[in-house]
C-alpha cells in the first residue's frame, strides 16, 4: 500500500470528514459526545475511489481553519457541530483501508488536534489504521524535526506544501522531506474555487521539478481546481490535481441520499472530459509512472 | 514542535523560541514574507536613523515619555503598599498600542509595502494602526469580530473617520481570535504587497519579539522613573495580559541583569470572565494547555480534542484563547506570576480608580487595578506596586454605564 497515481493526471479528492451538508438526515443532525457516525463521509469516499480518485485526503475538522476559504470553513463548522473528533476520523480511515486496499489515504489536518492527541499516539494510530501519509497545513519544514522522526518511525509519508512564494532553498527542503507526493499550491491564497488555473502554478511546478526529478516524486497541484478544464490544464505540467472545495460544496448542496452519487458523477465527468486512464496514455507519454 | 531549549527567555533561538514556546506554524505561503520581515526588522533595528525617526514620533506625536504617577488617594484608601500608575492611557489614541503601531508602520513604509492590514479586539490596536496609516499615507484595512464591533462601536467610528476600512468578521465567536484568522487569510492571499501589523506579542516569529521590542520603552521609562522618585525598584509590577504586549513591554527591562531586577515581582493579570468553566473566561494559565494557535506554540484554551474553545471577558482586548509565547516561558520558569480577575471585580476597580484618582481605566487595564486592590491592603506601606495602566476607558463607557446602571440624558 502506497500512494500511486493510476491516471494522468492523478486525482486527489479532499473531503471534510463528518460534514453531512446542509440537509442532514434526522439521525445525522447535531449530536455530540461518543463516537460520531461518519458513514456518509465513508460512502462518499468509496464512491470517489470507485469513480477513479487515486488518493483521498481526509480532512480533520478544526475550529480555526485559517488556511481555508468559506466553503471548507462552513464544512468544518458543521462537522464540529456534529461532534467529529480525530479518533472518529482515524476509525473512518481504517474502514476505508479495509474496504479499498489499493487507495491512497492521507490525513489532512491543522496541527493542534494532532498535538492534543499526542504526536506519537497519532502516528501509531494512523499507521495502524492503514493511512499512507499526513499533510499538516500549518507545519513548515523548519519546525518539523520531531514530527518527521515520528512519521519515519512508523513509515508514514509526510507531505509538505510548496507555495508560489517559496524561494528555491525552501522548495529544496520541502521536496527533500516529502514522500508520496509534494503538494504545489496553485496560487497565493486560501482554499476555494477560482475561474482559471493561474500561470504561476506551472512556474512553481517547473521550479519543483528541479528537486523532484531524480526521485520521481510526483507533484500534485491544488487550491482552486474545480472542473474538468482545470484538471486537464494541470495535466499538462503536473502529475496530479487536487480537488477540494468544489466537491465539498457539491456535498453541501446535495441531500445525504444524493451526495455519494453526485460526487461519483462529478468525478466520472472529469474523466470523460479530460482525464485519461494511465494505461491509455502510457504509450504516448515518456514520463515515468508516478509512484512513491 | 517543542524543540526543547533552555527555559531562559534571554537566550532566544534563531527560530524565535522562548524556552519551548513560540516558533512558526503557518501555511507555507507566508514563510517568505515572515523571513523578509525578520530581515527587514533586523536591519531597521540596527539603523540609527530608523530609531531616531521612531523616537521623535513617540515623543512629539504619541506623547512619550508617559508619566509615572503616584496614586496617593488610592494608596490611602487601600491602606497598604504605595501605588504608582504608569500612564500609558495618556498616549495619543488612548493606549500603549500606538507604540507598536508606529514602529511597524515605519517598518512597512521602509519595506515599500503600501497596503496595511490589522486585526483588532477592543479596537485600540485598530485605531492606533488607522492613525499611523493616516500619518504615513498608507492604505488600511482592519478586521474586527462583529461582537467586538458592537461592544466597541466608538472605536469602529474612529477608525472609519481616520480613513480605514473596517471589515466585520462573522465566523466563530466573532471576537479577536476570528479577526486574527481573517487577517491571516487576507495576508496569505495578498502577501506580495501587504504588510500585516499584528497588534500583540503573538503569532509567528518575528512578531512576538518585534512587538515586545516596540513596547519595551514602557519598562525602560518605568525603571528610571521609579528610581528617580523612590531611589529603589518596585516590589511588584502589575499588568493585564491579553496577547501580552503591554505586560511584556512593562516586564522586559526587569528581566535583564540590571541590579535589583531579580527581586521585582512581575504579575500578569488575565481575564477571569464570569466563571471557571471553559468558555466563561480567558485565563490561559488556569485552563489552557500548550498547543498551537495562529502561528505560535503557547498555552491555548481548548477542549480535549484540540478544538479551540470560546472565551468570555467583559473586555474585548483580553478575550482571546491563547497568549504570547514569551509569557508562557516566563510562566513555566516561574519568573512571572499569572493570576486572573473576574468581570465583577474589574467593574469595582473601574469605579474605585475613577473615584479615588479621577482616572477612568480601560476595562483591560482595570484587570491589573483589580489585582492591585486585592493585594495592596495586605502589603506593608514601604512596599511599592506599579500598575501598567495600558489604556483609558472612554471606549468602554457604553458597557460601563450599562453594567453600573449609570443614566445618561434620559435619566434623572
Ligand atoms: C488598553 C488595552 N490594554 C491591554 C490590551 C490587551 O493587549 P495586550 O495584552 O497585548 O497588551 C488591549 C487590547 O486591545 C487594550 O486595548
Amino acid at each position: 500500500m502506497a500512494i500511486q497515481f493510476q491516471h494522468h493526471p492523478g486525482l486527489v479528492v479532499y473531503l471534510s470528514a463528518g460534514d453531512t451538508g446542509l440537509t442532514p438526515r434526522e439521525s445525522h443532525a447535531g449530536h455530540a459526545g461518543g463516537a460520531v457516525d461518519l458513514s456518509l463521509t465513508r460512502e462518499i469516499a468509496l464512491a470517489a475511489i470507485d469513480a477513479g480518485a487515486d488518493v483521498i485526503e481526509i480532512g480533520v475538522p478544526y475550529s480555526d481553519p485559517l488556511g481555508d476559504g468559506p466553503v471548507i470553513q462552513r464544512a468544518s463548522e458543521r462537522a464540529l457541530l456534529r461532534g467529529t473528533r480525530l479518533v472518529d476520523v482515524l476509525a473512518l480511515a481504517a474502514e476505508l483501508r479495509a474496504a479499498r486496499p489499493q487507495a491512497g489515504l492521507v490525513i489532512f489536518s491543522y496541527l493542534n488536534p494532532i498535538l492534543r492527541f499526542g504526536l506519537p499516539a497519532f502516528v501509531d494510530a494512523a499507521a495502524a489504521a492503514g493511512v499512507d501519509g499526513v499533510l499538516l497545513i500549518d507545519m513548515i519544514v523548519e519546525e518539523a524535526g520531531e514530527y518527521l522522526a515520528e512519521m519515519k518511525r512508523v513509515n508514514l509519508a509526510p507531505i509538505f506544501l510548496a507555495a508560489p512564494t517559496s524561494p528555491e532553498e525552501r522548495l529544496k527542503a520541502i521536496v527533500e522531506h516529502s514522500q508520496g507526493f509534494v503538494y504545489a499550491i496553485s496560487r497565493t491564497g486560501i482554499t476555494g474555487q477560482q475561474k482559471d488555473v493561474e500561470t504561476g502554478a506551472a512556474a512553481l511546478v517547473e521550479r519543483l521539478r528541479r528537486w523532484t526529478h531524480w526521485r520521481g516524486l510526483p507533484i500534485a497541484v491544488g487550491f482552486g481546481i474545480s472542473n474538468a478544464e482545470h484538471v486537464a490544464q494541470v495535466g499538462k505540467f503536473a502529475d496530479a490535481a487536487v480537488i477540494g472545495s468544489a466537491i465539498v460544496e457539491l456535498i453541501e448542496r446535495s441531500t445525504e441520499e444524493q451526495a455519494p452519487e453526485a460526487v461519483s458523477r462529478f468525478i466520472r465527468g472529469l474523466f470523460t472530459q479530460g482525464l485519461h486512464r494511465q494505461h491509455e496514455v502510457q504509450a504516448l507519454e515518456q514520463r515515468e509512472p508516478a509512484s512513491l | 514542535m517543542a524543540t526543547m531549549l533552555s527555559p531562559d527567555t534571554q537566550t532566544q533561538s534563531k527560530a524565535g523560541r522562548f524556552g519551548a514556546y513560540g516558533g512558526r506554524y503557518v501555511p507555507e505561503t507566508l514563510m517568505a514574507a515572515l523571513e523578509e520581515l525578520e530581515h527587514a526588522y533586523a536591519e531597521a533595528k540596527a539603523d540609527a536613523a530608523f530609531q531616531a525617526e521612531l523616537d521623535l514620533l513617540l515623543k512629539d506625536f504619541a506623547g512619550r515619555p508617559t508619566p509615572l504617577y503616584f496614586a496617593k488617594r488610592l494608596t490611602e484608601s487601600l491602606g497598604g503598599a504605595k501605588i504608582y500608575l504608569k500612564r500609558e492611557d495618556l498616549l495619543h489614541t488612548g493606549a500603549h498600542k500606538i507604540n507598536n503601531a508606529l514602529g511597524q508602520g515605519l517598518l512597512a513604509k521602509r519595506m515599500g509595502k503600501r497596503r496595511i492590514i490589522a486585526e483588532t479586539g477592543a479596537g485600540q490596536h485598530g485605531v492606533a494602526t488607522a492613525t499611523v496609516c493616516a500619518l504615513l499615507g498608507l492604505e488600511c484595512i482592519v478586521y474586527m469580530g462583529e461582537e467586538d464591533m458592537r461592544r466597541q462601536e466608538l472605536n469602529v467610528l474612529r477608525m472609519r473617520l481616520l480613513g480605514a476600512e473596517v471589515r466585520g468578521v462573522a465566523s466563530g465567536s466573532k471576537t479577536l481570535k476570528d479577526a486574527v484568522n481573517e487577517a491571516l487569510r487576507d495576508w496569505v492571499t495578498n502577501v506580495r504587497n501587504t504588510y500585516y501589523i499584528l497588534g500583540s506579542a503573538l503569532g509567528p516569529h518575528p512578531y512576538p519579539t518585534m512587538v515586545r521590542d516596540f513596547n519595551r520603552i514602557i519598562g525602560v521609562e518605568m525603571r528610571q522613573q521609579i528610581l528617580g522618585k523612590e531611589g529603589r525598584l518596585p516590589t511588584a509590577i502589575l499588568a493585564c495580559v491579553g496577547g501580552g504586549s503591554n505586560a511584556i513591554g512593562a516586564f522586559h527591562e526587569f528581566l535583564s541583569d540590571l541590579p535589583g531586577n531579580d527581586k521585582v515581582r512581575l504579575i500578569g493579570v488575565e481575564a477571569g470572565g464570569r466563571g471557571k468553566t471553559l468558555g466563561d473566561h480567558a485565563a490561559r494559565f488556569e485552563g489552557g494547555v500548550p498547543g498551537v494557535l495562529q502561528g505560535t506554540y503557547s498555552y491555548v484554551l481548548q477542549d480535549e480534542n484540540g478544538q479551540v474553545s470560546l472565551t468570555h471577558s467583559v473586555s474585548a482586548g483580553l478575550d482571546y484563547a491563547t497568549v504570547g509565547p514569551e509569557h508562557a516561558a516566563l510562566h513555566d520558569c516561574g519568573r512571572a506570576e499569572y493570576v486572573s480577575a473576574d468581570d465583577a471585580h474589574v467593574m469595582e476597580a473601574v469605579v474605585k480608580l475613577a473615584r479615588t484618582e479621577g482616572i477612568l481605566p480601560a476595562l483591560e487595564s482595570a484587570h491589573a487595578v483589580a489585582e492591585c486592590i486585592r493585594i495592596a491592603p495586605n502589603m506593608p506601606s514601604h512596599d511599592i506596586l506599579v500598575i501598567n495602566l495600558s489604556g483609558r476607558g472612554d471606549k468602554d463607557m457604553g458597557i460601563i454605564a450599562r453594567e453600573l446602571n449609570i443614566q445618561g440624558a434620559q435619566g434623572h
